[in-house]
C-alpha cells in the first residue's frame, strides 16, 4: 500500500517535472527586446467571422487545441496564438488573408510545423493559419514527371502516390513523415537528395500563392520551359511565407530508380571525408545520389538515446552513401569497384553496403534520426551552415574549444555534397550565458569562411539578427522593398527573415 | 568440433509492400525486392557467433529456390559462413515448394556433409509455416529445440532456453539436433565491407533436388491468394455525445 502510494506520488512529480520541461518559455519572454506589433488582438468578432466561413470544426480557439501549433518542433520557441484556422481551398485562403489584411491581424502561415528555426510558430498572438486539411493530389502525369499537388500534402504521402506511377520526389529529409511540402517549398527544403536533383529553386515548376491582401497569384505552370516575364514562383520559394501563402505547387519528378544501395563508412580523419567523396563523385558519377558525413558524437546520440546499433566498430568519422539507377548489375559493378578502392587504399577503415530495403532503413536511420536523438540531451542550439567543402568541419573544434564543459556535446553532420553542414550543441536546459558564447561567434567565423548562416533551415525567427553575415545591405534592403510592396501592413509572418 | 549447417530462405524483404497477383495465384516477385528471411539471419548469426567461439569448425549455409538464392548465401558468406550450397528449384516447383520437401532437402545434406548441428529460422515471413526444424528433426530421428532464444554448446549436449507461452523453458538436448531460431536469440550483424569482399571468393555448390534423391513434386495446389481486408476509414466526430449516439447505435456499447 506504502510503496504504491510513493510510487503514484513519484510518478506524479515526474510527469509534473517533465510536463514543465515539455512546454518551452513564451518566445515573448525569452526575447523581451521583441516587441508586439501593432496589430488588433482578436476578438470574438473576428473569430464569429472565421466561424461563419470555415465552419467551427476548422477553427480552433480552445488553449489546448491550439498549444501545438504554439510550439516548434524542437521546442525552442513558444508562442500564445488563440487561433488556429484550417481552410481547405485556395479560395478560404484568400478571404481569410484579405479579412487579416483588412484588421490588421498577424498571420503565422503554417504546414507540418518541422521547421528548425521558429519560422513556422507564432511570436506572438498570430493567428495560425495551418495547411493541414489542404492535402489533395490533383494530378501525377507519368510522362512527363509532373506533380501539381495543394500545400498540405505530407511529403512522405507524395512519395508513396508517386512511387505508385514509377516517379519520387525531388528532395528527402528526416522529417518527410510530417512535413509538409507548401512548407516544403516557402523554405526552400534542402534534405538528402539535393546533391542529386537540386534544390526547390529548379524542381518547382508552378506555385498558387495567396498574397496578404487575398490576392490569388496563379503561377501553377506545369511547364519544364516557361520564361515569359520574371520567374514570379521564385519569390514564394523560400521566402518563409513572409510574401505569401503558398496552396498549390507543380513539382518535376524524377523518376524513380529500380536499383538502390546503400554504403556506410567508418573513417579516421576528415580529410579521408574529403578524398572519398571525390572518388564518389568520380567512380559512381550519375549514380551517386546522397552523400552524408557524420562524427562520432552525433553517431553516437542515437546509439544512446534511440538504441540503435551501428554497422560497424567505433570510428572519429562516418559517411553514407548512397547510389540509385535504372540497371542493379551496372551499378553494383560501379560501386563494387568503388568500395574495393577506397578500401584498397586506406581512405575507408570498415564498412557495410547493402541494397535490402529494410537494412538501408535501418542505416538511414542513424543518419536522419540524428535530429531526433538530440533533443533527448536537453536544450539544442542548432545551426545550418554553409561552408567551402575545405572547411566544411572546421567550426566543430573550435566551439568545442570555446565552450568545454559548458556543452553536453558537441555534434557535427550534414551534407558533405552540398557542403552543408549542421551543427548541435545540446545543453541540459537552455542557457542565456551559453547562446551568448555561440552567437554571434559562430555565425562570425562563418561569415570570415564565406559560408552561409542559413544553408537549409531559413532564417525563421531565430536568425534575422544574422542575416547580414550572408547578405550584403543592399540585398537586405530590396528584401525589405519586396516585403513592403507584397505585405504592406506586414501581417505575413511577422518578426521572421528579415531584420526589423 | 562440430559442422553446422544453416537453412537460408529468400523471401520479399519485410520492409516491401506486399502485391497479390490479379490473377490471385500468389503474390508479385517480379522486380520486387528480397532478402534473407530475417529469422534464417538470426540462424546464421548465431552459427557464426559459435564459430567465433570456437565450438564449430564449419558452417554450411543451404538455400532453395531460383538462381537469386545465390544473393542470400552470400550474404550468409559475408556473415561468417564458410560455403554455399544452392539447391535450385525454379518456376512451378518453387512455387509449390513446401516444408516436406525442403526438410527432406536439408537432411540429405546434413548427412552427406557429417553435420552435428541444424540451425534454421523458426518460420519464413513469406508463408509463416513454421514447419521446417520440426520436419527435419523428424526425418533425421535427431532431437528439437525449436523457438530457441539462447543457446549454450556443450560438447554432447546443447542447453537450449525456448520462448514459449508465458514464459521461457530451459532444455537439454544430446547433439546432433535441430534448432530453430526465434527473435531474441541474437542481434543478426551487418556484413563488413572486407568479408564482403572475401564472401566474393568463398564456394557455392549448385545442385538439385534430383541430385538428393528428393521428390520435390507437389502436395498442394494453391487455389487462391486473397488480399487481408481493407481496414475502414475512420471518422472524426464533433463530440462525446455524437459519440455515444454512435456507439450506441453500432451496438459496442447498451
Amino acid at each position: 500500500m506504502f510503496s504504491s502510494l510513493n510510487r503514484a506520488r513519484s510518478l506524479l512529480s515526474l510527469i509534473r517535472y517533465y510536463s514543465s520541461e515539455v512546454l518551452p518559455q513564451l518566445t515573448k519572454d525569452r526575447y523581451p527586446n521583441i516587441k508586439r506589433g501593432n496589430y488588433a488582438v482578436l476578438t470574438q468578432d473576428h473569430l464569429q467571422y472565421f466561424v461563419d466561413l470555415l465552419g467551427r470544426n476548422r477553427v480552433l480557439n480552445d488553449p489546448s487545441d491550439c498549444e501545438t501549433y504554439n510550439i516548434d518542433f524542437i521546442k525552442s520557441v513558444r508562442g500564445y496564438s488563440q487561433c488556429v484556422l484550417k481552410p481547405q481551398t485556395t479560395e478560404e485562403v484568400s478571404k481569410i488573408l484579405s479579412f487579416c489584411d483588412e484588421h490588421r491581424l498577424a498571420v503565422c502561415p503554417q504546414g507540418g510545423n518541422t521547421g528548425l528555426v521558429g519560422g513556422s510558430v507564432p511570436v506572438f498572438d498570430e493567428v495560425i493559419l495551418s495547411t493541414t486539411l489542404m492535402n489533395k493530389i490533383i494530378s501525377i502525369d507519368d510522362i512527363s514527371g509532373v506533380l501539381v499537388c495543394e500545400a498540405g500534402c505530407i511529403l512522405e504521402e507524395l512519395e508513396h502516390a508517386l512511387g505508385e506511377q514509377g516517379l519520387m520526389m525531388p528532395l528527402d529529409l528526416g522529417a518527410k513523415g510530417s512535413c509538409r511540402i507548401g512548407g516544403n517549398v516557402s523554405t526552400n527544403a534542402g534534405g538528402l537528395r539535393l546533391i542529386r536533383y537540386g534544390n526547390l529553386h529548379g524542381n518547382v515548376l508552378g506555385v498558387e500563392a495567396v498574397k496578404a491582401n487575398g490576392q490569388i497569384i496563379d503561377c501553377l505552370s506545369t511547364l519544364k520551359k516557361d520564361n515569359t516575364g520574371y520567374h514570379l514562383k521564385h519569390l514564394f520559394i523560400g521566402s518563409e511565407g513572409t510574401l505569401g501563402v503558398v496552396t498549390k505547387v507543380v513539382i518535376h519528378c524524377p523518376q524513380k530508380p529500380t536499383s538502390l544501395s546503400l554504403a556506410f563508412f567508418g573513417l579516421e580523419s576528415f580529410d579521408n571525408i574529403l578524398s572519398t567523396f571525390k572518388r564518389a563523385k568520380k567512380e559512381l558519377g550519375e549514380i551517386l545520389s546522397s552523400c552524408e558525413m557524420l562524427d562520432a558524437q552525433s553517431l553516437n546520440v542515437v546509439k544512446t538515446h534511440l538504441k540503435l546499433k551501428s554497422p560497424i566498430d567505433d570510428y572519429p568519422y562516418y559517411m553514407v552513401i548512397e547510389t540509385s539507377g535504372s540497371n542493379e548489375q551496372h551499378d553494383e559493378e560501379k560501386l563494387n569497384r568503388f568500395l574495393e578502392g577506397v578500401m584498397g587504399d586506406g581512405l575507408v577503415m570498415d564498412g557495410t553496403v547493402t541494397n535490402e530495403p529494410g537494412k538501408m532503413r535501418s542505416i538511414w536511420d542513424l543518419r536522419e534520426r540524428i535530429t531526433e536523438a538530440l533533443m533527448y540531451d536537453g536544450y539544442l542550439y542548432k545551426y545550418d551552415i554553409s561552408l567551402p567543402i575545405k572547411d566544411f568541419y572546421s567550426l566543430i573544434p573550435k566551439m568545442i574549444e570555446r565552450l568545454g564543459s559548458d556543452a553536453t556535446r558537441i555534434s557535427g553532420y550534414g551534407h558533405i555534397g552540398d557542403g552543408n553542414i549542421h551543427l548541435n550543441i545540446s545543453v541540459p536546459k537552455f542557457r542565456q550565458d551559453v547562446l551568448k558564447k555561440i552567437e554571434p561567434y559562430v555565425y562570425e567565423l562563418t561569415s570570415q569562411l564565406k559560408g552561409s548562416v542559413s544553408a537549409e533551415h531559413g532564417v525563421g525567427f531565430r536568425k534575422p539578427p544574422y542575416i547580414h553575415y550572408s547578405k550584403s545591405q543592399n540585398s537586405i534592403d530590396l528584401m525589405k522593398d519586396l516585403k513592403k510592396m507584397m505585405d504592406p501592413n506586414n501581417i505575413l509572418n511577422p518578426y521572421k527573415v528579415l531584420p526589423f | 568440433m562440430a559442422r553446422v549447417l544453416v537453412g537460408v530462405k529468400r523471401v520479399i524483404d519485410y520492409a516491401v509492400k506486399i502485391r497479390v497477383k490479379p490473377d490471385k495465384k500468389g503474390v508479385i516477385t517480379d522486380g520486387v525486392k528480397h532478402s534473407m528471411n530475417p529469422f534464417d539471419e538470426i540462424a546464421v548469426e548465431e552459427a557464426v557467433r559459435m564459430k567465433e567461439k570456437k565450438l564449430v569448425s564449419e558452417i554450411i549455409a543451404v538455400s532453395c529456390g531460383p538462381t537469386q538464392s545465390q544473393e542470400v548465401l552470400r550474404t550468409a558468406l559475408a556473415m561468417g559462413v564458410d560455403k554455399g550450397i544452392h539447391v535450385e528449384v525454379s518456376g512451378p516447383d518453387y512455387e509449390t515448394l513446401q516444408p516436406i520437401h525442403v526438410s527432406k532437402i536439408l537432411a540429405k545434406i546434413a548427412q552427406q556433409e557429417h553435420i552435428d548441428l541444424i540451425i534454421v529460422g523458426k518460420q519464413a515471413i513469406d508463408d509463416d509455416s513454421n514447419q521446417t526444424a520440426q520436419m527435419t528433426a523428424a526425418v533425421l530421428d535427431w532431437p528439437q529445440a525449436t523457438f530457441a532464444s539462447k543457446v549454450e554448446k556443450g560438447d554432447k549436449e546443447l542447453t537450449v532456453t525456448r520462448e514459449i507461452d508465458g514464459g521461457l523453458e530451459t532444455i537439454k538436448c544430446k547433439i546432433p539436433a535441430v534448432i530453430s531460431a526465434d527473435l531474441r536469440l541474437n542481434e543478426p550483424r551487418y556484413a563488413t565491407l572486407p568479408n564482403i569482399m572475401k564472401a566474393k571468393k568463398k564456394p557455392i555448390t549448385k545442385i538439385t533436388p534430383q541430385d538428393l534423391g528428393v521428390d520435390i513434386s507437389p502436395r498442394i495446389k494453391i487455389i487462391s491468394v486473397d488480399d487481408p481486408p481493407v481496414r475502414q476509414a475512420g471518422v472524426i466526430l464533433p463530440d462525446v455525445d455524437t459519440l455515444v449516439t454512435k456507439l450506441k447505435e453500432g451496438g459496442h456499447i447498451p
